[in-house]
């Protein structure tokens, strides 16, 4: 009998979309129960949204003024104690659910599968190591509750629309710690698609050559709707900000377009595009590894090619 | 201040990772062993906080069989003071290793403990977070920046949306990013100097945790391939492609 609890990540009175990836790995195990926990200090929005996903049983709502930021000593005390009862508790593999689901774990005195790519059976589990140049088969001990992250970029986001689950709220009495403060939080402001959910990704590398040079990168995404990421090498020397990274250190990705635009395709950076639909690579280099992997590749100067490319476009 | 740090050894990143035929692991004899990358980077912010003062005492910690004193030594010639070496033969898992440094700290009472984000072999991300747990203080994990004054550390962490900044009590445990710090070269000098830097060896079973270890891996396999696809001449050709397929 498995009932499953997950994490919901919210961020400015949304839901984040990992928290719907993580109710398909949930109805993998295809469990008794889903409960989707929403901790925050007004969870009145996100809980509304998360009720509406498919196969959500119950969303269970604690709000108290600690829990306006994610800060993971606050959150995992609380976690522990909803956890009570459950056989599984999932959280995505974002950085807010790296960060949080361990400490859960530690809490309960067990161990975590990190990453979950597949559910084989309620217990057994696959997930990449090695940076994904290796996909394990992992058992955990059914004597214990399951700690899980799921790797979004596995998982469709649960269908969202027809589920009308009851919002319960839930006390709580856990003693919080104080001795972690949240300060403050500094967003790129974008205006474009979010890059973890986008269906079109065009990502610059290091060929771009500067941050002034990106420009070229975000026009051209722009004109086709498309999230904009970037390299390791292109964040390391400046050219744009780290939440664009894109690769084992960074993002993990599955938009149904993926364009790597000067990008060489170091094995880091292809292990955050995999999963990735279609992939196109453009680079000067045609030995570059990007195009073993790429679906097509182009090789050539990308400051000829893209403005090529936004005239076809028309 | 002593800032204990978590030093693991693990394949080098650089080599191609090959599964064994029969699935029972991966291809690890003869191959290149380095120190966690990510390691590297909290090591080297533990050295940067003591020549700046902050702290007077660097301490690498490895978890592992005999032979890891060689990769403890190059952790020492990077400047730690000393080294301890919890040997066993056995593979540990982020919760043992948790428990293993708590153990440690307890002994060694530090003011920070830093590690990698994760391990660049099993990529699992926990161990820095379940020691914070078990330890019941702060944790500030992706750190790419930290600052350490009056008590608290300042750090800014490097998430999904952005920069985060926190501040927290110490003693705290730091997980590190890639962008927080560029890990110096060792000299050849500070490898003589490291041979007579002491290094501390305790038996994983003197240490009273139990090791029961709840997951168990039974398979490894290669990842699915990706084919080849196909060059095109131009941007007209790729367009038209794109839009046959009904992405553009």
């Amino acid at each position: 009998m498995s009932k499953i609890l997950v994490i919901a990540e919210h961020l400015g009175g949304r839901l984040n979309t990992s928290t719907a990836r993580a109710v398909s790995a949930a109805l993998a195990v295809k469990p008794d129960a889903i409960d989707v926990l929403v901790l925050s200090d007004a969870p009145d929005t996100v809980a509304a949204e998360a009720a509406k996903i498919d196969g959500v049983s119950r969303v269970l709502t604690v709000a108290k003024a600690e829990n306006a930021h994610p800060l993971a000593a606050v959150l995992a005390p609380q976690i522990a104690r909803a956890a009570a009862g459950y056989s599984h508790v999932f959280a995505p593999s974002t950085t807010f659910g790296k960060d949080l689901a361990p400490r859960v774990a530690a809490l309960l005195g067990v161990a975590q599968v990190s990453d979950v790519m597949s559910v084989e059976a309620s217990h057994t589990f696959k997930r990449p190591i090695y940076a994904g140049n290796a996909i394990v088969t992992v058992e955990a001990d059914a004597a214990h509750t399951v700690v899980a992250t799921i790797r979004t970029a596995s998982w469709p986001a649960a269908a969202s629309g027809a589920g009308s689950a009851p919002v319960e709220a839930l006390g709580i009495d856990a003693a919080l710690p104080t001795h972690t403060r949240f300060v403050e939080l500094k967003q790129g402001g974008s205006e474009r698609p979010d890059l973890q959910s986008a269906s079109k990704v065009v990502s610059g590398g290091r060929g771009v050559g500067s941050k002034e040079n990106f420009d070229i990168v975000y026009k051209f995404a722009d004109k086709i709707g498309a999230a904009v990421g970037a390299s390791r090498a292109a964040v390391d020397a400046g050219y744009c900000p780290n939440e664009m990274q894109v690769g084992q250190t960074g993002k993990i990705i599955a938009p149904e377009l993926y364009m790597a635009i000067g990008i060489s395709g170091a094995i880091q950076h292809l292990t955050g595009i995999k999963d990735a639909g279609t992939i196109v690579a453009i680079n000067k280099d045609g030995e570059a590894p990007i195009f073993e992997v790429a679906d097509f590749g182009l090789v050539g100067d990308l400051f000829k090619i893209i403005p090529e490319l936004e005239a076809a476009l028309g | 201040m002593k800032i204990l740090v978590g030093y693991k050894r693990v394949v080098d990143y650089n080599v191609r990772i090959q599964v064994k035929p029969d699935g029972s692991g991966v291809v690890t004899d003869g191959v290149k062993l380095s120190a966690n990358p990510f390691d590297d980077i909290a090591l080297e912010e533990a050295l940067r906080l003591r020549e700046k003062g902050v702290a007077s005492e660097v301490i690498v910690v490895g978890i592992g069989p005999a032979d890891l004193t060689a990769h403890l030594r190059n952790g020492l010639a990077m400047g730690a003071n000393r080294a301890i070496h919890v040997v066993t033969g056995d593979a540990v898992q982020p919760l043992t290793a948790a428990r293993v440094f708590l153990k440690l700290i307890e002994k060694e009472q530090p003011g920070l403990v830093l590690m990698g984000k994760q391990a660049i072999d099993d990529d699992a991300n926990q161990t820095g977070q379940m020691l914070a747990a078990l330890w019941d203080r702060p944790q500030a994990t992706f750190a790419g920046k930290v600052a350490i004054s009056d008590g608290k550390a300042t750090v800014t962490r490097e998430v999904d949306a952005g920069l985060e900044v926190i501040e927290t009590e110490l003693p705290a445990v730091i997980t590190v990013d890639l962008r927080l710090n560029e890990p110096r070269f060792i000299k050849l000098p500070d490898i003589m100097k490291a041979k007579s830097k002491p290094i501390d060896t305790i038996e994983f079973g003197s240490l009273g945790i139990e090791a029961h270890e709840q997951l168990k891996t039974t398979y490894y396999a290669a990842p699915p391939k990706r084919s080849k696809g196909v060059m095109v001449k131009d941007a007209a050709e790729l367009v038209a492609a794109l839009k046959q397929k009904g992405l553009l």
